[in-house]
C-alpha cells in the first residue's frame, strides 16, 4: 500500500466518524473567532440554549472592522467611527466575555489579523485542525496544521460540537525546485502558482507545497504560500515540518514547555508525507525562472512577471478567456500590451494576513531606507499584522525608515485589505497592494488592485510605477531625469 | 432548533404570489449582528409607509393600516397563508429568521422556492404545501371567520379546520423527523456525542499539548 501524505494522516488523526452519505465529522482543535462571521454563531448559541463545547479550543481578536489611525485607536472601541463595524467590536468582546472564551481586544498588544496572532502566539501548532470563519485560515497550513476557512453556521457548528462536518479532498503536491534569484519572495511563488494553475486549479484538492525552494523559506514565507492556497481554489494549503517549523514554536506563549514540548516535537516530525506517498495531482516550478510578479487583472491568476506586459485578449482563442480578459482590462483601466512598468500607482498598502509580519515590514523598509515615496503617490501605508509585529518594527526602527521616507504608519488590521473600515480606494485609483484578492471592488468601489510583495510594493512607492526591485537603484537615479513621460 | 409537533394558531392571509425574500425581509438590514430582532423589519416595505433602515425605532414609524398583519384581527398570528413560489430571490437565512423572530411557526402555500424552503426548515418553521384549490378556500375562509385558526398536527401530517375538516399534508421523513425533534445540524451531530467525546478523551492523551488545560505551562498575560 501506498503511504500516506500530509492531508491523509491529519484527516485521520481527527476522524470522529464517517457518515454513510460521505461527509465525515472530524474534530477540531483550534478556533480563531474575529467579529465579523461570529456574531450570528454565538447568537445561535444563545436562542438554543447551548455552550461552547470546550472554551480553550477557541481564541479570538477583532481584525477586519478596527481603524487603524493612531488617532481613532487611542480611544479603544469608541474610537471606531461606523456604528455598525462599532457594534460588531463590540459584540465580539461582550460575546467572548459572556461565554468565557479568551479574546485580544482592540488595543491589546497581541491584537492583531487572526492569522498573524494564531501562529505569532503558538496557539496554531503542528497536527492540529484550525478552523476560522475566514477563507484564508488556510495560512495556518504552513505550520502542518489542517486548517479550513468556514462560514457562519459551521463557526456555530464547531463552538457547539467542537467538529466540522467535512468531506475528504483530494490530495495535490505543487513543488518549487531550486533557488529563487534575488529580490524574488515568498509572495511571488505563489502568485507565480496562481498564475501556473488557475483560480480553480486547486478546487477540491488540499495542496501541499513541497520542494527545495519551499523548504528555504522562513516560517513567515512559507505562512504566505499557504495563505493564497485559497486563491488558487483550495481550501487546504499544507507545508510539512521541518527544523524550521519547530524553531519558529519555540517559546512561543501557547506552545508546549519541558518534557511536553519534546514529546510535541517528536509527534510532529511525523507529519511529513511518506516518501512513497500518492498525490492526484503534482505540479512543479522552476524556482530559478519565477521573477516578481504583479497581477495586472481582476483575478490573482491574472499574474504577469514584472518584465512582462498586460496580455492582449485578441491574441487568446478561448472566447470565455478572451471576454475575461477585455472586461478585466476595462475595469483595471489599463492597455493590451501595455508594459507593466508602465503602470501608474496612486495608492501603496503594505499589510493583510499575507504579508504584514516581520520579516515582509523589513523587507520593504529595506526597499525604502532613505528614499522617498513619489510625488504622485497619494497615500502609501503600512499596516502591521499585530500589535507585536508593529513593537518589534519599531524596535528595529522601521517605522523611522518607513515615516521618513514618506510612508503612514498604522495600526495593526485587515484595513484596506478588504476596505471594511475607513481605509480605501477611490473609483479608478491603482493601489500596489501586498493582500491577496484584486477582485474588482474589493478594495473600494471602483478601486484597482495589483497584487505584488512587500519589496515591489516599496519599490513601486517610490518610482510611482512598477519597477522591478532589483533594478529601483538605477531606475530612480535616471527618473531624476526628465527622461520618462 | 425549537421543536414542532403540533401547533395550533391564528392565520393571517397574505394575498399575493411570488413573495421574494427582498420582500420578506428588505436587504438593509442583513447587516445586522443577529439572527433575531428581524421580526420587527419582517414585509417592510408592506407594513410601514416610510424607508425602513436598521437601528430604527419603529414604534414611531407611520404603519400602513391596509397590511393584513396591521388589522388588529390577525395580531398574534401564526400561521401564514400565502400564494404560489413563496420565499422566491436570494439565499439569504434572514428571510425564515424574520418569519421566526415575528412568530410565525408555520406557513401555508400551494409552493415555496427551493432555497427558502430548506432555510425554513433549519429554523424550525414548518411549511406545507397544498393544491392551489384548497389554498383558495382557507383563503375565503379566513376572510369570512374572525379569529379563524388551525391545529396543524406534524405528526399526523393533519391540519384540522374549525369546521372539523381534515386536510392531509406531505413531508419528506427526514426533516419530519428534524423537526418533531427539534434536530438541526448542530443538533444532529450532537447525537453522536459519546462518539466526540470518546474520541477527545484519546485525543487529548496522546497529544495532551492541544488542549490548554493540560499544557504544561498556561500562558499568563502579555507575550513579549
Ligand atoms: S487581511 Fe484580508 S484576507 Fe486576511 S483576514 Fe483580513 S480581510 Fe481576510
Amino acid at each position: 500500500m501506498a503511504g500516506q501524505t500530509l492531508y491523509d494522516k491529519l484527516w485521520s488523526q481527527h476522524l470522529v466518524k464517517e457518515r454513510d452519505d460521505g461527509t465525515a465529522l472530524i474534530y477540531i482543535d483550534r478556533q480563531l473567532l474575529h467579529e465579523v462571521t461570529s456574531p450570528q454563531a454565538f447568537e445561535g448559541l444563545r436562542l438554543a440554549g447551548r455552550k461552547p463545547w470546550r472554551l480553550d479550543a477557541n481564541l479570538a481578536t477583532p481584525d477586519h472592522n478596527v481603524p487603524t489611525t493612531l488617532l481613532e485607536r487611542a480611544e479603544g472601541n469608541t474610537g471606531i467611527k461606523d456604528p455598525v463595524s462599532l457594534i460588531q467590536v463590540q459584540t465580539l468582546d461582550d460575546n467572548c466575555e459572556a461565554f468565557g472564551i479568551e479574546e485580544f481586544r482592540i488595543n491589546d498588544a497581541r491584537q492583531g489579523i487572526v492569522h498573524v496572532v494564531g501562529p505569532e502566539q503558538g496557539a496554531t501548532l503542528p497536527g492540529m485542525t484550525v478552523v476560522c470563519g475566514d477563507s484564508h485560515t488556510a495560512t495556518h497550513g504552513a505550520f502542518a496544521a489542517l486548517a479550513h476557512g468556514i462560514g457562519t453556521s459551521e463557526v456555530e457548528h464547531v463552538l457547539a460540537t467542537q467538529c466540522l462536518l467535512a468531506q475528504k479532498m483530494k490530495n495535490m503536491q505543487v513543488r518549487v525546485e531550486g533557488t529563487l534569484g534575488a529580490g524574488v519572495t515568498a509572495k511571488d511563488i505563489v502568485l507565480a502558482i496562481i498564475g501556473r494553475i488557475g483560480t480553480a486549479g486547486g478546487t477540491g484538492y488540499a495542496i501541499e507545497f513541497a520542494g527545495s525552494a519551499i523548504r528555504e523559506l522562513s516560517m513567515e514565507g512559507r505562512m504566505t504560500v499557504c495563505n493564497m492556497a485559497i486563491e488558487a481554489g483550495a481550501r487546504v494549503g499544507l507545508i510539512g515540518v521541518d527544523d524550521t517549523t519547530i524553531d519558529y514554536l519555540w517559546d512561543r506563549p501557547y506552545a508546549p514547555r519541558g518534557e511536553q514540548w519534546d514529546a510535541a516535537v517528536a509527534d510532529w516530525r511525523e507529519l511529513v508525507s511518506d516518501g512513497d506517498a500518492e498525490f492526484d495531482k503534482v505540479v512543479t516550478l522552476d524556482a530559478a525562472e519565477i521573477e516578481p510578479q504583479v497581477s495586472w487583472g481582476t483575478s490573482p491568476e491574472m499574474v504577469a512577471n514584472i518584465s512582462g506586459e498586460v496580455p492582449d485578449p485578441d491574441a487568446v482563442d478561448d472566447e470565455t478567456v478572451k471576454h475575461s480578459y477585455t472586461r478585466a482590462l476595462s475595469y483595471m483601466g489599463l492597455a493590451p500590451k501595455q508594459k507593466i512598468t508602465d503602470i501608474r500607482l496612486d495608492k501603496i498598502f503594505i499589510g493583510s494576513c499575507t504579508n504584514s509580519r516581520i520579516e515582509d515590514l523589513r523587507e520593504a523598509a529595506k526597499v525604502a531606507k532613505g528614499k522617498k515615496v513619489a510625488d504622485s503617490i497619494k497615500l502609501a501605508m503600512v499596516v502591521p499584522g499585530s500589535g507585536l509585529v508593529k513593537r518589534q518594527a519599531e524596535a528595529e526602527g522601521l517605522d523611522k525608515i518607513f515615516l521618513d521616507a514618506g510612508f503612514e504608519w498604522r495600526e495593526p488590521g485587515c484595513s484596506m485589505c478588504l476596505a471594511m473600515n475607513a481605509d480605501k480606494l477611490g473609483a479608478g485609483e491603482h493601489c500596489a497592494s501586498t493582500s491577496n484578492r484584486n477582485f474588482e471592488g474589493r478594495q473600494g468601489y471602483g478601486g484597482r488592485t495589483h497584487l505584488v510583495s512587500p519589496a515591489m510594493a516599496a519599490a513601486a512607492a517610490i518610482a510611482g510605477h512598477f519597477v522591478d526591485v532589483r533594478r529601483l537603484d538605477a531606475e530612480t537615479a535616471g527618473a531624476a531625469q526628465p527622461q520618462e513621460a | 432548533m425549537q421543536k414542532f409537533d403540533r401547533h395550533q394558531g391564528l392565520v393571517a392571509p397574505l394575498d399575493r404570489a411570488n413573495v421574494d425574500t427582498d420582500l420578506i425581509i428588505p436587504k438593509q438590514f442583513l447587516k445586522s449582528i443577529k439572527r433575531t430582532g428581524f421580526g420587527v423589519n419582517l414585509f417592510d416595505e408592506l407594513r410601514y409607509l416610510d424607508e425602513g433602515y436598521p437601528g430604527q425605532d419603529v414604534s414611531q414609524r407611520p404603519v400602513n393600516p391596509d397590511f393584513v398583519l396591521n388589522q388588529p384581527r390577525y395580531r398574534d398570528a401564526s400561521v401564514l397563508l400565502a400564494r404560489r413560489n413563496f420565499g422566491c430571490g436570494s439565499s439569504r437565512e434572514h428571510a425564515p429568521w424574520a418569519l421566526a423572530d415575528y412568530g410565525f411557526r408555520v406557513v401555508i402555500a400551494p409552493s415555496f422556492a427551493d432555497i427558502f424552503y430548506n432555510n425554513s426548515f433549519k429554523n424550525g418553521i414548518l411549511l406545507i404545501t397544498l393544491d392551489e384549490a384548497t389554498v383558495d378556500r382557507l383563503f375565503k375562509a379566513v376572510e369570512a371567520n374572525e379569529g379563524y385558526r388551525l391545529d396543524v398536527d406534524l405528526e399526523q401530517q393533519r391540519i384540522t379546520t374549525p369546521e372539523g375538516e381534515i386536510l392531509e399534508f406531505g413531508i419528506d421523513a427526514f426533516r419530519k423527523h428534524c423537526l418533531l425533534n427539534g434536530l438541526d445540524d448542530i443538533g444532529l451531530t450532537l447525537q453522536d456525542d459519546a462518539a466526540i467525546r470518546e474520541f477527545e478523551q484519546k485525543h487529548r492523551q496522546a497529544r495532551p499539548w492541544l488542549f490548554r488545560d493540560t499544557l504544561h505551562v498556561e500562558p499568563q498575560g502579555e507575550a513579549s
